[in-house]
């Protein structure tokens, strides 16, 4: 450990601060996945985003962080694929050795690194849960991702961040996870979406967007939360931070543009699930490269991303996979075009050469960095695919991973949650099975209200019924 | 007595209540309703993924009568719900063989 490095308050300050912000982008993917999924799954949608949050946050303290963040444990001379597995266990007593001095290399307590990183976990988890939605049994979906955390996303996150092969030995750049979390999570969802298989009725069947606001706010939330996942992935507040801000604004405004250009010209109208698919498409993309390229590069980056997805999310009923809420399209897809913009536009200019070591191709600086953004987008594109198979499989052939073709035709949130997201009958209380048929159908109308559980005998007479 | 039923555009029950209130009919019943006529429904694009949208919201009028104003009632519903253009609605007619009233038990056309 270094004796005399100094905490920073105002570094330490931020990135506490962008810990809880992308922290907030896990609730936000909930709303997005959510509004875009039909009525009677929402609550199984968003379940699958707030279940992460549970879960993820207790293994990345107990083993996650250091398996991730521990000092590289390299095979030889080459850096490896995890870390030092004893050092940062969740299991110690940490206040001397987790609180100060602080992370190596940073001015800021160990214990900020290891929330800000946890948080990253957990939304690479749960975006993964937009391949499955409407047939995935939940305690399944517990364990694969308890599952697929352990055995891809600490090995992708130590190789890229941590000091190991990817970043250490390749070379890649990824400054905020378009390999680590984008790539990762979208080649997972392919494989989900193939163990898992179609939903019944898919894609003959009116599988639209339930609720298109709550697909607005939470692609804005997610917007929000990004400059926390983006900016504070410089970990301190310099002149790099406001590189990564502003690249992730100004990608994300073209992207919303180039999303919404394509449907003007392709389906005749622009709209507003366009516009937040588009937005969250530029995030996805500037992610990898916002500290390392300029402000134009990001725009053009944001155009590209933009108007690609918008195309590949379409791919889909062509290759004939149900990615329900186009985690592949938009995250796989995203990750890949970022992380190859490195390989064009890194220079330099943008991070004064503190990450940068081979510019760019339209820099001149030949195909170096873009054949090292390859590879190392290829392992991690390779490595969670087979991990998400393998897990997946296991879990398909031991507690089920999908639920019972009835539960799924009458709404896995009443079969998986024994709830229902919409309730609009004005007596309240929702009957037993959740919804007339109706509204299953798809025709609003009212349920048959049940009897209400007797109140306690000594309620006093007086007061309101309780509805 | 015959039982006048008017399926119409959601925009158009403010006006078609209206002329039937002008005109004395002393009660109506609406319904929320869905459907297509020739006018079939639309079409909605979701990530370039086309929806069609078949059945469309409409309102559904059901109005009982004393048969003698039957081309009376049906001409004013048509004019109030009239916007000209393609899913307006239609209206037809029906015979009703009896009519009465819940709370006094009066019958026929006293019950209307």
């Amino acid at each position: 450990m270094p004796a005399e490095v100094v905490l920073s308050p105002g570094d330490t300050a931020w990135l506490l601060v962008s810990s809880a912000l992308v922290l907030l982008m896990t609730p936000g993917l909930a709303f997005f996945y959510g509004g875009l999924n039909r009525s009677k799954s929402v609550l199984n949608m968003m379940m699958m985003s707030f279940a992460s949050i549970g879960l993820i946050s207790i293994l990345w303290l107990f083993y996650g962080f250091t398996v991730a963040f521990g000092t590289d444990q390299p095979i030889g001379d080459t850096p490896g694929f995890w870390g030092d597995l004893g050092q940062y266990l969740g299991t110690k007593v940490l206040a001397d050795e987790m609180a100060f001095p602080p992370f190596p290399a940073t001015p800021i307590p160990t214990y900020v690194i290891m929330a800000f990183q946890m948080m990253f976990a957990i939304i690479t988890v749960a975006l993964i849960s937009g391949a499955v939605s409407d047939r995935t049994k939940f305690a399944g979906w517990l364990v694969f991702a308890a599952g697929w955390f352990t055995l891809a996303y600490l090995p992708i996150a130590h190789m890229v961040w941590g000091g190991g092969f990817i970043g250490g030995k390749i070379g890649a750049l990824d400054f905020a996870g378009g390999s680590a979390v984008h790539i990762n999570a979208g080649a997972a969802a392919l494989a989900l979406a193939i163990i898992l298989g179609r939903r019944v009725g898919w894609p003959r069947e009116n599988f639209k967007p339930h609720n298109v606001p709550l697909v607005a706010l939470g692609a804005g939330l997610l917007w929000f939360g990004w400059f926390g996942f983006n900016a504070g992935s410089e970990l301190t507040a310099d002149a790099i931070t406001a590189v990564a801000f502003i690249n992730t604004q100004v990608a994300t405004a073209a992207a919303l543009l180039g999303w919404i250009f394509v449907e003007w010209i392709k389906n005749r109208k622009p709209t507003m699930v366009g516009a937040s698919s588009g937005a969250v498409a530029g995030l996805v993309a500037i992610t990898p490269a916002c500290a390392y390229i300029a402000p134009y590069a990001a725009v053009l980056l944001g155009l590209v991303a933009g108007s690609v997805c918008a195309l590949a999310v379409s791919v889909k009923y062509r290759l004939g996979f149900d990615d329900s809420l186009d985690v592949v399209g938009i995250h796989f897809v995203g990750g890949w075009i970022g992380c190859l913009w490195i390989g064009f536009f890194a220079t330099v200019q943008a991070d004064g050469g503190a990450y940068v070591k081979n510019e760019g191709l339209v820099y001149g600086g030949g195909v170096d960095q873009l054949w090292a953004q390859f590879q190392g987008a290829g392992i991690v594109s390779i490595w969670s695919f087979v991990i998400a198979l393998v897990v997946g499989y296991l879990v398909k052939v031991t507690i089920g991973f999908r639920v019972k073709r009835e539960a799924e035709l009458e709404g896995i949130d009443i079969a998986e949650h024994a709830e229902s997201g919409y309730d609009f009958v004005p007596s309240g209380g929702s009957s037993s099975n959740g919804g007339s048929a109706f509204a299953l159908a798809g025709i609003g109308g009212g349920t048959t209200p049940q009897a209400a559980p007797e109140p306690a005998p000594e309620a006093k007479p007086s007061q309101p019924a309780n509805v | 007595m015959k039982l006048v039923t008017a399926v119409i555009k959601p925009h158009q029950l403010d006006a078609v209540k209206e002329a039937l209130q002008a005109m004395g009919v002393s009660g109506m019943t609406v319904s929320e309703v869905q459907g297509y006529g020739r006018q079939k429904g639309h079409t909605e694009v979701y990530r370039g993924a086309e929806y069609t949208v078949e059945f469309l919201p409409k309102i559904r009028v059901d109005v009982l009568i004393d048969e003698v104003d039957v081309e009376k009632v049906a001409d004013a519903i048509v004019a109030a719900a009239r916007t000209g253009k393609i899913g307006d609605g239609k209206v037809w007619v029906t015979p009703v063989e009896e009519v009465i009233r819940v709370r006094t038990g009066e019958r026929g056309l006293d019950a209307i």
